[in-house]
């Protein structure tokens, strides 16, 4: 149960939440046309003439964008409705160019779903909570209009209508900002594990409907209001904070909230009002008399099933029962599907580098993926996409690690270097002489020489000062450029210090 | 010899396939004709060129040993409902002005495929809304018949493809495209003593024929005999891709396999058709055309298609919900007319646009679609409607399990005066009511002429088929224009 409450001046109020995210479909055509879907392409350079609604043009449902939609409703192991339909939602707009959008009001592709986000203690999830999802229907994107491009008169770009986008509707299952946060983010994650969504947000790959009301805990619904077109998981939250004291001070000011149509300002992180139920449009909705009833057959359903990837729950408890990874290192590494990518091909080039079995090296693969590489990627303002380090050449130094060839504090440098010129870890630690001394003759002249150099100290430690042992190891490693197998220096040391 | 301008498809295509004159002699005569009919107002562009282009490669193909096509050499009209490439088309509404496609539409690009060539655009109501040509910008057709009164009335062409049936009764071509969404290839060829056929839904391809009701939308052919509709529509039919409800299924030789023999076969007379205050010439008409199809053999059932009067406001909710959303893109943003009065925003312009465009038709029509999907309004209106077409073709299903094929008349009278249903919407609408089941069903339906009234004026018999059964429809239109040996033809007054 969440926690999260708006401390008003009658009391205490919960927020209600639930979300429409609007996630444009990976596929190289738009939905009813075989256009172009590819972002960033001069305006208007990708628009058919179905897109641009010439007179006597149809729609001819795209295959790949239905399936695609299908794959996503399993993944959230929804109900796939083998009949389904388009209907056309009426209203006039210049970036509208059919004067209707295909969408599925009455009979949307998939049914009840479902997904989990997972406990955060310090978000205020206590526990893992489960947000239903009442349907995903797939429908096109409307067009952009540009502002700027003229003093008296507004331009039109058609690329991006007609491209296709799924409509993925929760229930109001939601209860804090962190709670609509993270079901954004595992729902984008989940996404981009199937691949039917590249969520980029940015690009407005991904954008979100919240749908807001409070109530006192244990009441009925409140009115809710719709703040539409939020493109950030840190705009979702920043919406829901601020439009849930908006109306907790209207509601005990003793005013009511109007259901009504808002915009999030990031500029201010507020809402304001677009336009009222009063003005809301009548779309009119009618089945779209220019296509079929989409009808799925078993062996489509049971091909997109086929075709998922393990996701991210699936693949989380595995990390932890297969491989024995703790919680924490199990949740970073399947967060993205980019990051379990990577870490599984390098836990498979460590394996085979060591002769070890994956689940013998997954340790130290992802804790020197998390505390090491990560770290050192940013530091150079990479990120795994572009990293300069393959993973061949990750588990390449793994290795020297693993059979003892370089230390850990070594490998930190042999990172660095590797990350700056692109070498193999092998080679860097040749050319540089990094390679760890295990020879205890070396060793051992070096301790006898910090020993000698440092007679008091030894007396100290002989007299029962044994926090001193520190100190000569780390003299020794100083004289050995950090070269020593750690192991064979504290071994002689022990002798020799009796 | 007779003229070429009386001659059909088949004996234009067969004329010049065995040399007895050129391609090119047919379109100069038939460019001749039209050029001489302006008064006729059937043509809103003449492409005579365009004419003479097709047949040029015609007759070089004939020339150069090359196989000749199904309506080789054969010119005809285009209903400017159809996208034609670099020729202006504008569904004779004035929200279209200037506008020249990109594209060509499936069937007319079927047709060109098959050797035709086009004469012009031809004039037809407004976006293909109404019964008599008169909701044309380019103003109305006038029928090229008159009634026998010395009055010289101007007559009705019928609707919407007036121009279509307007040119072939003429001779102004041998043949034309209509389209058909409620009785608009039926009704104007029954007007004008000639046939047509509304092929099943989904036999021609509606990519690049400008939207009316997207459901109820077809196109045919429009000709002097049923054998010329029939070459004509096997030219024009086939699976389309990128028409979704495009027919995937072989486009049968109904030419070749017509067959005037209706031994075996039953004809179904629908009493509910039978209405009370039928007009007694047309009551006679329909009798006569149960005689003839006894005469070829079949046996003749009644049968009942009991939801038929609701058909008709059915179709008034149905057709004008789907113009409402169909119409939406003429905007003003993109092609076409754009009326921008000084400082108007999107909503004035486009409320400007639409306003000066559309004509009263059409407006009437998106303002009855826009209230039928209405929320609050919707499952009174078109909910209930597309339970009724339900019904209807429940009734059709029901009714061909005992018969073959159904006879009824085209339209409840013949020809009317221009002007004369204008002021009166119901009466105007009342005009389809026995076209419009078959298109709420989808059926193959064609309409053939079945002699004069009293008046010297065309009347048409229409027959009805089951899903698919265009042959069917077209050997019983044959069996009746044999017996039927209708000859008459409008006295040239242009």
């Amino acid at each position: 149960m969440s926690t999260y409450r708006i401390h008003g001046a009658t009391g205490e109020w919960e927020v209600v939440i639930g979300l429409e995210v609007h996630a444009q479909v990976t596929s190289k055509a738009k939905l009813f046309s075989g256009a172009s879907t590819e972002f960033g392409a001069e305006p208007n350079a990708q628009v058919s003439l179905v897109d641009a609604a010439m007179p006597g043009m149809l729609p001819v449902p795209n295959r790949e964008c239905i399936r695609q939609a299908v794959r996503t409703g399993l993944a959230i192991e929804a109900q796939i409705n083998k009949w389904s339909r388009f209907d056309r939602k009426n209203y006039f707009y210049a970036d509208l160019p059919q004067g209707y959008q295909i969408s599925q009001l009455y009979h949307p592709l998939v049914g009840e779903g479902a997904l989990t986000i997972e406990a955060d203690e310090k978000a205020g999830i206590p526990e893992d909570k489960t947000i239903g999802i009442e349907r995903i229907h797939v429908e096109q994107d409307a067009g952009k209009l540009m502002h700027d491009q003229h003093p008296t008169m507004s331009y039109v770009d058609l690329n991006r209508s007609g491209v296709a986008l799924m409509e993925i509707v929760s229930r109001p299952d939601m209860r804090s900002p962190a709670e609509a946060g993270a079901y954004v983010r595992k729902l984008r994650s989940i996404l981009r594990y199937v691949g039917s969504c590249d969520g980029n947000m940015e690009e407005g790959s991904m954008r979100a409907d919240v749908n807001v009301s409070v109530r006192k805990p244990g009441d009925e619904f409140g009115t809710r209001t719709e703040t539409k077109n939020v493109n950030s998981v840190r705009f979702v939250m920043a919406t829901i904070e601020h439009e849930a004291r908006r109306q907790v001070e209207v509601l005990e000011d003793g005013g009511t909230i109007v259901q009504e149509t808002r915009l999030f300002d990031p500029g201010t992180g507020t809402t304001r009002s677009m336009r009222s139920k009063e003005d809301a449009h009548d779309y009119r909705y009618f089945p779209d008399p220019d296509l079929l009833p989409l009808e799925l057959d078993d062996a489509f359903v049971a091909e997109c099933r086929a075709s998922l990837p393990e996701l991210p729950d699936a693949k989380r408890r595995r990390y932890i029962e297969a491989l024995g990874l703790s919680d924490y290192n199990a949740a970073v590494l399947t967060a993205e599907v980019e990051t379990a990518r990577w870490f599984e091909a390098l836990l498979s080039e460590t394996a085979a580098a060591q002769g070890k079995s994956e689940a013998e090296v997954a340790k130290q693969a992802a804790n020197w993926l998390i505390s090491e590489f990560f770290g050192a990627l940013n530091k150079g303002g990479h990120s795994l996409a572009d990293s300069p380090v393959s993973h061949e050449q990750a588990a390449e130094l793994l290795a020297l690690i693993g059979k003892g060839t370089i230390s850990g504090s070594i490998a930190k440098q042999v990172l660095e270097r590797m990350l700056e010129t692109g070498d193999s870890a092998g080679a860097i630690v040749e050319r540089e002489g990094l390679k760890q001394e295990s020879d205890s003759g070396a060793i051992e002249a070096a301790i006898d020489k910090v020993l000698a150099d440092n007679a008091d100290k030894v007396a100290d430690y002989k007299a029962g000062k044994e926090a001193l042992f520190g100190f000569f190891v780390g003299q020794t490693m100083k004289a050995m450029q950090g070269k020593a197998n750690p192991q064979v220096v504290n071994e002689l040391l022990k002798q020799k210090l009796g | 010899m007779t003229q070429l301008t009386d001659l059909g498809v088949k004996a234009i295509r067969d004329g010049v396939a065995a040399g007895e004159f050129s391609a090119r002699e047919v379109a100069e005569a038939f460019n001749a004709n039209v050029a001489a009919a302006k008064d006729l107002n059937a043509f809103i562009v003449a492409t005579p060129e365009k004419a003479l282009e097709a047949a040029a490669k015609v007759d070089a193909d004939r020339a150069a040993g090359e196989p000749l096509a199904s309506m080789a050499g054969v010119p005809i009209g285009m209903k400017d409902l159809f996208a034609t490439k670099g020729v202006q088309t504008t569904a004779a509404s004035h929200i279209l002005d200037h506008f020249i496609p990109e594209y060509e539409s499936a069937v007319s690009q079927k047709l060109w495929d098959a050797g035709a060539g086009m004469l012009g655009k031809l004039n037809m109501d407004q976006f293909a809304m109404g019964s008599s040509n008169e909701t044309s910008f380019y103003g109305n057709v006038i029928s090229p018949w008159r009634r026998k009164d010395g009055g010289n009335a101007p007559l009705a062409p019928g609707g919407s493809s007036g121009g279509s049936s307007t040119a072939v009764s003429a001779r102004l071509c041998p043949a034309a495209t209509g389209t058909d969404t409620g009785g608009s290839i039926r009704q104007p060829a029954a007007f004008t003593g000639i046939c047509g056929i509304k092929p099943t839904y989904g036999r021609c391809s509606r990519w690049g024929i400008v939207a009316f009701a997207s459901s109820l939308d077809q196109a045919g052919p429009m000709a002097r005999s049923v054998e010329d509709c029939a070459i004509m529509l096997g030219a024009m039919a086939g699976f389309d891709p990128k028409d979704s409800t495009s027919l995937d299924m072989p486009v049968p030789d109904w030419a070749g396999a017509l067959n005037a023999d209706l031994r075996g076969k039953r004809v179904g007379i629908p009493r509910e058709y039978r209405m009370d205050g039928m007009d007694a010439e047309i009551a006679a008409s329909w009798d006569q055309g149960v005689a003839w199809l006894k005469d070829a053999g079949a046996e003749v059932v009644d049968i009942s298609l009991p939801h038929t009067k609701y058909a008709l406001p059915a179709y008034y909710i149905v057709a004008p919900a789907e113009a409402s959303s169909n119409l939406a893109r003429y905007d003003g943003v993109r092609y076409g007319l754009r009326e921008m009065p000084e400082r108007a925003n999107l909503q004035e312009m486009y409320a400007a646009t639409r306003a000066a465009g559309f004509g009263d038709e059409v407006k009437r029509r998106i303002l009855i679609g826009t209230y039928v999907l209405s929320a609050g309004f919707y499952d009174a209106y078109y909910t209930q409607a597309m339970k009724v077409r339900t019904l209807i073709q429940r009734d059709f299903a029901a009714a061909f399990e005992r018969c073959d094929v159904i006879l009824a008349p085209t339209a409840p009278s013949a020809a009317f005066a221009l002007g004369e249903k204008s002021d009166d919407p119901i009466a105007m609408y009342l005009n389809d009511v026995f076209a419009v089941p078959a298109s709420l069903a989808g059926l193959p339906a064609m309409s053939v002429p079945a002699g004069l009234n009293s008046e010297g004026l065309p009347l048409g018999l229409q027959i009805i088929g089951k899903t698919f059964d265009e042959q069917g429809v077209l050997d019983a239109g044959l069996a009746i224009e044999q017996r039927a040996g209708f000859a008459a033809r409008p006295e040239r007054w242009w």
